[in-house]
């Protein structure tokens, strides 16, 4: 089973990722990275990350969630978290990255917050 | 409960992080350690192996990484050994500072000080770089 899983979709002009399992160094990292990357090259700019299944994330996982963030904003789009774990939540506090992501509890919330 | 030691010798691979990991989950289970705990030393060990395989090591696979656990009803230590050149603790950046904080590494060392009592490196004679870090069993 892939260590992290990755479901699409829209909801007007925002692509939502569902994701579940592990962000950590090597695959998980890779499969985000891969995942950004490619809504990039189809011009979707708005992402919304639905972290609620993951349960795990190490420095690598953090690193790769600020590489989306500011390869993202270089092309004029948003990324924002949505119901973060309290886990990620903490390790987001920690690093003081709380401070630079936009974090949702609520999808509503967070979809009203790109118009 | 007397001391208990565990060793492993292992390749200058990613994979190598997940091993030791399973390892620690494994004493930690033996040591009854409160699921924070357990937590905790997950990650510090993950962040440990993986900056002894990627920074010391450089993944050089005729390099290899020693994690040792010694574990007794007072703590656990975590022992991380490199064949590496070593690095300057000085010349870490910060990654809690605003100049850093959208850096994309550098937040390994944190998680290991954040959620161990105590963390400390050295050279070893021999050669490498040794991290040492203490969880109390409280």
């Amino acid at each position: 089973m892939a260590e992290l899983n990755i479901k699409e979709r829209q909801a007007g002009d925002v692509v939502i990722l569902d994701m579940g399992g592990r962000i950590t160094i090597g695959e998980g990292s890779v499969t985000l990275r891969t995942a950004i990357r490619r809504l990039l090259e189809e011009g979707k700019k708005r992402i919304l990350l639905n972290l609620a299944g993951v349960g795990y994330i190490d420095s690598s996982g953090i690193g790769e969630l600020v590489s989306s963030y500011t390869a993202i904003g270089k092309e004029g789009g948003q990324l924002k978290l949505l119901n973060l774990t309290q886990k990620l939540q903490d390790l987001l506090a920690i690093t003081k990255l709380l401070t630079v992501f936009d974090v949702y509890e609520s999808e509503t919330e967070a979809l009203n917050s790109y118009k | 409960m007397t001391e208990e030691t565990t060793e492993l010798v292992l390749p200058s691979r990613i994979e190598s992080i997940a091993q030791a990991a399973d390892e620690a989950a494994k004493v930690v289970r033996r040591a009854g350690l409160s699921s924070d705990a357990a937590f905790g030393v997950d990650m510090a060990v993950r962040e440990a192996v993986t900056n002894a395989v990627l920074h010391g090591n450089r993944q050089d696979e005729t390099k290899t990484v020693e994690v040792e656990f010694r574990s007794s009803s007072r703590q656990l230590v975590i022992i991380v050994r490199d064949q590496g050149a070593g690095f300057d603790l000085d010349e870490i950046a910060d990654p809690t500072d605003a100049q850093n904080l959208l850096k994309t590494s550098g937040r390994g060392i944190l998680f290991m000080r954040t959620f161990m009592d105590e963390v400390e490196w050295s050279q070893h004679p021999e050669g490498g770089t040794v991290v040492r870090m203490t969880k109390k069993n409280n």
